[in-house]
């Protein structure tokens, strides 16, 4: 690989509390070999071909700590290759991978497999998860230790909720003991059963049965209480109500756990389902505005750690259903980045804060060496144009699901292109 | 044959999918053309040649009598061809999907299609798929159209007005599209609505639609002109809403001693069928000097006809 040279960027790496014009240097081996203000045409051999990105902005390869892909069982909705041509347009170059495959990633042959198909098929980093417990039962929890050492980062079984107490206080014991990653999805299935969207006046006039919100808060505060008796690595997958911000926030004045947002619950509400659109229908569901500034406040003053994409594509025929039979999710990792900007390009969060939740702030969470841009990394990176308008068409879209929340959305700002390893994998 | 004018239909709406779509003079227009068709029904010669030609196919996936008979009825009078799918025997048992049904029946041109679901929201999936004119007879909770319309035409023939009357509906709200319709309905036409049910089968954020909300049965039914009960669905519980129906009708029930709370000549509506002892005392059900039950289900069928005229393409 010859070295690449970039100048004048803006460039944006919370990580390294690095905020401003400069150049990058990707050396032979795909690392970055130095970066900042003093990589400009001054400090680089007159002879090497550099390219004047402008004004065009530079930020870490994001990390996406909550992606469906469909390998294996359900390729037909996503396979490996897809999901990276997707990430790939969107600025993600590391994806954290769910385990609701079929068969489940629950045991040690199922991630021999999977790093395999990731390592063959995938041009992005693929960080998978595994269920917390066998076969997403609820019951028996599985083997954390040994799924660790074969390179799993965290366990979560990913649309479901851990219901029982006595389960969720041992499988905090074991992830105490070793230090596993527990990524809850909080949804307390008795108060939700059979729910299809946020309990209120909208669910109401369209006869839809409603999830309260205090079935997420309710398994939020159940684990936050064992949480203060049995110490370990916790993460909520994502929250979607003001109930739960204010409880999270308390909570964090003397506990230390972290907190996630699908983008989803921050650029949408309940509204937008409007006549029964099944692509909205989503879990945790859309809420009122009130929840969804909730949530942007709670960005803003770090209650809320990460946005993700809840990344879920599901088939045509999954979707053109009735609402109550449609699956549940949407396709979101391309459009993960410019749904976040508009939250920049609307005043209501920092740049800095919306690159930190996508980038640094996962990555520290997961304790994977990505989305930052110190020098001798790997150099996984995008180049934004944060301005330039476009349209989001499903029929555009590189996910093999056209399932977008966001169908003839106007966004500002686009990924223009992207490397992983120092390599350029997209480009515009 | 009996003749009856046909009027140049004035409707804002290609499908009748539910009361929320419906404009007050949309409302109007159909009850001033259901009037028309009550002589009709009453008289010998009930044949009309409107729908000569047309063909109206009733799509029902959830049993039903009452519904159902009416609007084939209503077809057969107004001569439509009408065609009742028996589901029991069609291809959605075997796995075919609502818009696989939808575009099949499409292929075969009908002018209407009316449609019974257990789906809220299925009316409208429906609608997107097919060219003619969909009749929504009762999508899951969501909307009931023309039993609503049928019930505003009940107490119009019986109290000459709607607006300023005081209407009561009372029961398992939660579950109830009959409800819903009404709710639209009858504030777009004027009514105080008071909503009684136990707080479990009241849905969320119901006061929001600008009712008054009651858990005490005898405060709701207070200076009412019209109680409206409805049926317990129990088909439709999960899991326990209520202790028991002997304590559902103890406090909810309609009984003389509660309806004494209601103006002397209150009148007792049902949208059928009856559960009788457990939402209603079964003698209040078959008084004629109080219940309109029946005229209701005699109404329907005009109330039926008018929609099928007016919404036939």
């Amino acid at each position: 690989m010859k070295k690449k040279y970039f100048l004048n960027a803006n460039i944006l790496d919370p990580g390294n509390s690095l905020d401003e014009v400069g150049g990058i240097i990707i050396n032979e081996n795909g690392k970055i070999e130095a970066i900042g203000k003093k990589v400009n045409e001054n400090n680089i051999p007159s002879r090497e071909k550099y390219i004047d990105l402008k004004g065009k902005y530079i930020f870490p390869g994001l990390v996406d700590m909550r992606v469906f892909v469909g390998e294996p069982g359900y390729e037909y909705k996503e396979n490996f290759r897809t999901l990276s041509n997707a990430a790939l347009s969107g600025g993600v170059t590391s994806a954290v991978t769910m385990p609701n495959t079929n068969p489940i990633i629950d045991n040690v042959s199922m991630v021999d497999f999977l790093k395999r198909r990731g390592r063959d098929k995938s041009k992005i980093n693929i960080f998978p998860t595994a269920s917390l417990t066998k076969n997403l039962e609820g019951s028996n929890m599985t083997e954390f230790g040994l799924l660790q050492k074969k390179g799993i980062v965290g366990f979560t079984d990913g649309i479901r909720t851990i219901q029982n107490t006595r389960v969720m206080a041992r499988i905090m014991n074991s992830a105490h003991d070793l230090s596993s990653l527990i990524i809850q999805h909080a949804e307390d299935f008795n108060l939700a059963e059979n729910g299809m969207m946020n309990d209120g006046i909208i669910s109401t006039k369209l006869g839809l049965q409603g999830i309260p919100d205090v079935a997420e808060k309710i398994i939020i505060e159940r684990d936050l209480s064992l949480l203060e008796e049995y110490k370990c690595r916790y993460h909520i997958s994502q929250i979607s109500c003001k109930k739960s911000v204010n409880l999270i926030k308390k909570k964090k004045e003397f506990l230390k756990f972290s907190c996630g947002v699908s983008i989803n619950n921050l650029s949408l509400n309940e509204n937008d389902i409007g006549n029964f659109r099944t692509f909205l229908k989503l879990s945790p569901p859309l809420r009122t505005e009130e929840d969804r500034l909730s949530m942007v406040e709670g960005l803003n003053n770090k209650t809320i750690d990460v946005i993700v994409s809840d990344h879920k594509p599901e088939d045509e025929e999954q979707k053109r259903l009735t609402f109550s039979k449609a699956a549940t999710g949407s396709s979101g990792i391309e459009t993960l980045l410019p749904l976040s900007l508009e939250l920049f390009h609307n005043g209501s969060v920092k740049l800095n804060t919306i690159i930190e939740a996508l980038t640094n702030s996962p990555a520290k969470i997961l304790k994977i060496n990505k989305g930052n841009l110190s020098i001798g990394n790997d150099a996984d990176f995008c180049i934004v144009d944060i301005y330039k308008p476009w349209i989001v068409k499903s029929e555009n879209m590189f996910s093999k699901s056209k399932n977008t929340s966001i169908e003839n959305k106007k966004l500002q700002g686009k990924v223009m292109n992207t490397f992983v390893n120092g390599e350029e994998l997209y480009k515009i | 044959m009996a003749s009856i004018s046909n009027k140049a239909v004035k409707i804002s709406q290609k499908h009748l999918l539910g009361i929320q779509d419906l404009s007050i003079s949309d409302v109007n227009f159909i009850l001033s053309e259901a009037k028309q068709f009550i002589k009709l029904n009453r008289s010998k010669n009930k044949k009309l040649d409107t729908l000569r030609g047309k063909t109206q196919i009733n799509l029902f996936f959830e049993p039903s009598t009452r519904t159902q008979s009416s609007f084939e009825l209503a077809g057969k009078r107004l001569g439509a061809d009408v065609m009742s799918m028996n589901i029991v025997n069609s291809a959605i048992k075997k796995g075919e999907t609502l818009i696989d049904t939808a575009m099949t029946l499409n292929a075969m041109h009908p002018n209407l299609i009316v449609i019974r679901h257990q789906d809220s929201g299925a009316c409208n999936l429906l609608s997107q798929k097919v060219n003619c004119a969909v009749i929504n007879a009762g999508d899951g909770r969501r909307e009931h159209p023309t039993q609503a319309l049928l019930d505003a035409l009940t107490i119009i023939e019986k109290k000459g007005k709607i607006q300023g009357l005081r209407i009561a509906i009372c029961g398992d709200i939660l579950h109830s599209r009959v409800a819903r319709s009404n709710i639209y309905l009858l504030n777009m036409l004027g009514a105080e609505v008071n909503i009684v049910a136990p707080t479990n089968l009241m849905p969320k954020d119901l006061e929001k639609f600008g009712i008054n909300k009651f858990s005490d049965m005898k405060k709701g039914l207070k200076e009412c002109d019209i109680v409206m009960m409805l049926r317990l669905q129990n088909e439709r519980m999960n899991s326990s809403f209520l202790a028991s129906n002997r304590e559902y009708y103890e406090y909810y029930g309609l009984t003389p001693d509660k309806l004494d709370c209601a103006k002397s000549d209150a009148l007792i509506m049902h949208p059928g069928p009856m559960n009788r002892g457990i939402e209603i005392d079964t003698n209040l059900a078959d008084d004629i000097n109080k219940s309109v039950i029946q005229e209701q289900v005699e109404l329907g069928v005009a109330i039926r006809m008018a929609c099928l005229k007016i919404f036939c393409d």
